[in-house]
């Protein structure tokens, strides 16, 4: 696993790198997921749970409500869009740090979510879509007599 | 601690469009992509403020700075966790040093889906002229 030339230095880098992997891994459990993106990856996506369902809201500005899909199959929601920047051809420019373009983001979602129960809406440049636990997997109340 | 670095100061019109870093601020807070073009009537600033409403937003001159701020409204719900989370914060800062051949003074800013943009006229005696040629 070592190759010989590997320094004292790397080696305790490699330890500190898997350390702080560990550490957001028990902090968010999906960082570490197959469908985890970089950070800066158009659009940002969070998840919110609720015992009632969970709410996604994808950080999407100025984008063409239009031109959003959003499907849910099973618990995989993929949302996609594409956003258009205005450009200016008689502007000399000195930063384009914003997206454009086309993008695509999955999302697993957990496996109690109905799919017939989901609602978008866009505001303020932010796409949020709410999905809703199926009635069984809700947590209850269990009264004591 | 601070450090700030001026990285653009092109010869001639002057057009000065740094860029501040926060090194070690204690808060975190998200910095918002920017795209920054020079037109022959002044400088335009757009950044990427998704869930900063207009109530929310302050863009202000700050002796030779621009600042930039909003803070992201959506109101969390009762009983919400976190599943999973790009965005980790909900302060917007960035700060950009102006040059002085800019009307700050007369400054516009607009917000729209989640879209700052702000222009910044250039002093008309500074606009290019065209100088005719007789012959």
């Amino acid at each position: 696993m070592f190759s010989y030339f590997e320094t004292p230095l790397l080696a305790e880098f490699r330890r500190m790198e898997q350390e702080f992997d560990d550490l957001f891994e028990t902090w968010a459990p999906w960082s570490g997921g197959i469908r985890s993106l970089p950070s800066g990856t158009f659009p940002a996506v969070n998840v919110g749970s609720t015992p009632d369902g969970l709410t996604v809201y994808v950080f999407a500005p100025a984008v063409d409500p239009k031109s959003f899909e959003v499907s849910l199959q099973e618990n995989v929601l993929s949302v996609s869009g594409k956003r258009e920047l205005a450009t200016e051809m008689e502007a000399t420019f000195y930063r384009q740090e914003r997206f454009g373009g086309t993008f695509r983001r999955i999302v697993t979602l957990p496996e109690d979510v109905d799919p017939d129960k989901v609602e978008a809406t866009y505001r303020d440049g932010i796409l949020q879509i709410s999905v809703r636990r199926r009635e069984s997997a809700k947590p209850r109340q269990i009264e004591i007599h | 601690m601070s450090t700030e670095t001026q990285v653009t100061q092109s010869k001639g019109n002057g057009s000065a469009v740094a860029d501040s870093r926060r090194a070690g601020a204690s808060e975190s807070v998200l910095r918002p992509p920017v795209d920054i073009y020079e037109t022959a009537e002044g400088i335009t600033l757009q950044a990427d403020m998704p869930g900063v409403a207009k109530d929310r937003l302050n863009v202000r001159v700050e002796g030779n700075n621009l600042l930039v701020e909003g803070s992201i409204g959506v109101a969390p719900q009762e009983q919400m966790t976190a599943l999973y989370a790009d965005v980790r914060s909900t302060v917007y800062r960035r700060r950009f040093a102006l040059s002085n051949e800019l009307q700050t003074d007369q400054i516009d800013a607009r917000l729209k889906d989640g879209v700052l943009t702000v222009t910044i006229p250039k002093r008309a005696e500074l606009r290019p002229r065209r100088i005719e040629i007789k012959s």
